[in-house]
């Protein structure tokens, strides 16, 4: 074992890499659930993502185009949630874990082609002076454009959430469907763009797995960061930042695990690969205890009656 | 202009309909999605559906029908327990892998003693362990108020890891050449889960699902148990005045839910499987969940939807070596079929009206 091997200034950069993914992903479902949805799909639409952006930055040469196309791609694939739930009154969580089967599947089949290929690079950004200072350098100003992207949204979102009019609107509606209703709000057509919003982010969250934080594609590749994102949600108690925090502290847990494995320490690996999911567990546990800032119509679906 | 009305009380006409409806939707959309992968879509349909029953081979593939099916309606009923009453275990792969290693690991601990009791004392263990598995979520749901979906699902990729560890580590076959694995249960007849009838596909995993489909069915239609479950689906609130134990209820339907799944897994690595490898789950956990909903959450629906579910197994097999289709659709012609299935449920519970609302 040799602990000295680990170096944390790349051990924080790449921290901060494979918590992007899932702050995108949470940063979705956390808009998703503030409008009063339970999206259950966030697998689904990742893995869909993943792939989507995977084939289209391969065929186009272009890593961008590519998390264009797997926003797209997340978001289409929501909208069949959307079809489910909001239209035809399906139970959100039977049509969430349809979402991720019928993902995993798609996923896998349009995947066939692409297993084995390297992607084209997504160079990181490098601002001159800045980026070459010693530890700061390859800790804040060292990364791709995506990763900086991830934490403008986290803040725009908490900006929009607490200060715009779309945002009070959009938690009316997750808080009390009916009384949105009935002050003239479209619940549907709001929730419908929110869980819309929600597949593009989880399909960008996707992309940036296959494209950046692996590169490769493979079957079933997200392993369960989509449903880590969905305990992250409850973990941030539905605040922006606190999702920022939650991730950063995911993506440490998986990167000190597969840093250790790299050491060779005397855990066998496959306890240290259980380590992140089994630590989703115990803060589910200790986190579940104040249920008090879920919106209140969380996983109700609406039907005007009049 | 068309709008929804919602009916007063669910349709059961359409309630038995939409299965049917769903299955025909999938094999309409299903085939369109084989014609764009560039396979003769009716053709590919055919082999799916009719080659494993009435083709050339059905003699080999009708006892296959049995062998899939068992594992899912065994775990899809534990899974129809829980649904019924909003308790959501998703986490039934990882069940099925808990029971597999609990029982085999039980058996395998007397090798190479000959005694009738091994098996029985397997089937008790792969019990055992799936139940223990699913008491996991059960109690930190009781204790903790956690949610019982998330924690189900992240102990699937820790029963997943656990798997791979003992399969090159504590369980691994000592004259297996360094291969991973265990020994094989097959060749070991203490042990075997073997046909009770040869060439029938007939094996013990058979006869509990069918013993399972019984129990669920008297349990929810004449028995107190199965009473409060489907009082705390249906009306949650009169559930609660009604004096029902939620605490009770959650730990006994995530514990017949993970008892059973373990005895699938128990029946599949004794039997058909043979032995513990890395990768010996191939997802019956996960298509148990739409083979639940396929048979609308009751036992002799989930009997029937687990046979179909196993018909696109083998047929999806027999096309994949027949025509090259892949895997992958197989998959996404199973999801479908849930999609299908929510979205036409529409029609049991609301009404598509035409004209003005009527004034009240």
């Amino acid at each position: 074992m040799d602990l000295s091997a680990i170096n944390p200034v790349l051990l924080i950069a790449s921290l901060m890499v494979a918590a992007t993914p899932l702050l995108l992903a949470a940063i979705g479902e956390l808009v998703v659930e503030k409008s009063g949805v339970l999206n259950l799909g966030v697998e689904g639409m990742m893995i869909t993502g993943a792939i989507a952006g995977f084939a289209t930055a391969v065929e186009s040469g272009s890593p961008l185009l590519g998390f264009i196309a797997a926003a797209f791609a997340g978001a289409a694939l929501s909208i069949l949630f959307a079809i489910l739930t909001q239209f035809a009154q399906a139970n959100q969580v039977a049509s969430g874990l349809s979402l991720t089967l019928f993902g995993l599947g798609l996923s896998a089949l349009m995947g066939q082609s692409y297993v084995g290929i390297k992607p084209p690079q997504m160079g990181d950004i490098h601002i001159p002076v800045l980026s070459d200072l010693p530890v700061v350098g390859p800790i804040i100003f060292g990364h791709d454009i995506i990763l900086y992207f991830g934490i403008a949204l986290t803040a725009a979102v908490w900006w929009v959430l607490k200060y715009s009019r779309i945002g009070l609107v959009l938690r009316a509606v997750g808080e009390n469907h009916d009384a949105a209703h009935a002050l003239g709000y479209k619940v549907i057509r709001i929730r419908i763009a929110a869980i819309m919003f929600g597949g593009a982010c989880a399909g960008l969250g996707g992309a940036y797995i296959s494209l950046i934080r692996v590169p490769q594609w493979t079957e079933g590749m997200t392993a369960g960061i989509g449903w880590i994102a969905l305990a992250l949600v409850v973990f941030a108690s539905w605040k922006p930042w606190r999702a920022l925090l939650g991730a950063y502290l995911f993506g440490g847990v998986t990167v000190v695990q597969l840093n250790l494995q790299a050491a060779g320490v005397a855990i066998p690996v496959e306890y240290l690969a259980m380590s992140p999911y089994l630590i989703t567990i115990i803060v589910l546990v200790i986190l579940s205890a104040d249920k008090s800032s879920a919106p209140a119509s969380l996983g109700r679906n609406f039907h005007a009656s009049r | 202009m068309i709008r929804l009305e919602k009916r007063p009380q669910p349709s059961r006409a359409w309630s038995m309909a939409t299965p049917l409806v769903a299955v025909l939707a999938t094999m309409l959309f299903g085939g369109l999605l084989f014609a764009a992968l560039g396979k003769p879509p009716v053709e590919a349909i055919r082999t799916i559906f009719w080659e494993p029953l009435f083709g050339e081979f059905a003699f080999y593939y009708r006892p296959q029908l049995l062998v899939k099916g068992a594992p899912l309606v065994l775990i899809a009923i534990g899974l129809s327990l829980g649904f019924r009453a909003g308790i959501w275990n998703i986490g039934a792969e990882g069940q099925y892998i808990m029971g597999a290693i609990c029982g085999a690991g039980a058996g395998l601990a007397f090798y190479p003693a000959v005694s009738f009791l091994i098996f029985p004392l397997m089937v008790v263990a792969g019990a055992l362990g799936g139940w223990a598995w699913a008491m996991i979520p059960a109690v930190l749901k009781t204790r903790f108020g956690t949610n019982e979906i998330l924690v189900s699902l992240m102990l699937v990729y820790v029963a997943e890891q656990f798997l791979a560890s003992v399969s090159l580590g504590l369980l691994k076959n000592p004259e297996g050449f360094g291969f991973p694995g265990s020994r094989n249960l097959q060749s070991w007849d203490s042990a075997h889960n073997a046909e009770l009838i040869a060439g029938s596909g007939m094996h013990w995993g058979v006869v509990a699902a069918l013993i399972a489909v019984i129990f669920a069915y008297v349990l929810l239609n004449r028995h107190m148990t199965g009473y409060h479950i489907r009082l705390t689906g249906e009306a949650p609130r009169a559930a609660k005045f009604a004096g029902v134990n939620p605490t009770r209820l959650v730990l006994f339907c995530l514990g017949t839910s993970g008892a059973l799944a373990g005895l699938a897994g128990l029946f599949e690595v004794s039997g058909p499987s043979g032995q513990i490898t890395i990768d010996f789950n191939v997802g019956y956990g996960f298509t148990a969940i739409i083979v639940a909903f396929l048979g609308r959450l009751h036992p002799v629906g989930i009997l029937l939807a687990g046979g179909l579910m196993a018909l696109t197994y083998i047929g999806g097999d027999i096309a994949q070596s027949n025509l090259q289709l892949p895997a992958a659709a197989i998959q996404v012609f199973q999801g479908m079929l849930l999609f299908f299935l929510l979205a036409f449920d529409l029609l049991t519970n609301f009404r598509i009206a035409i004209g003005k609302p009527e004034v009240a």
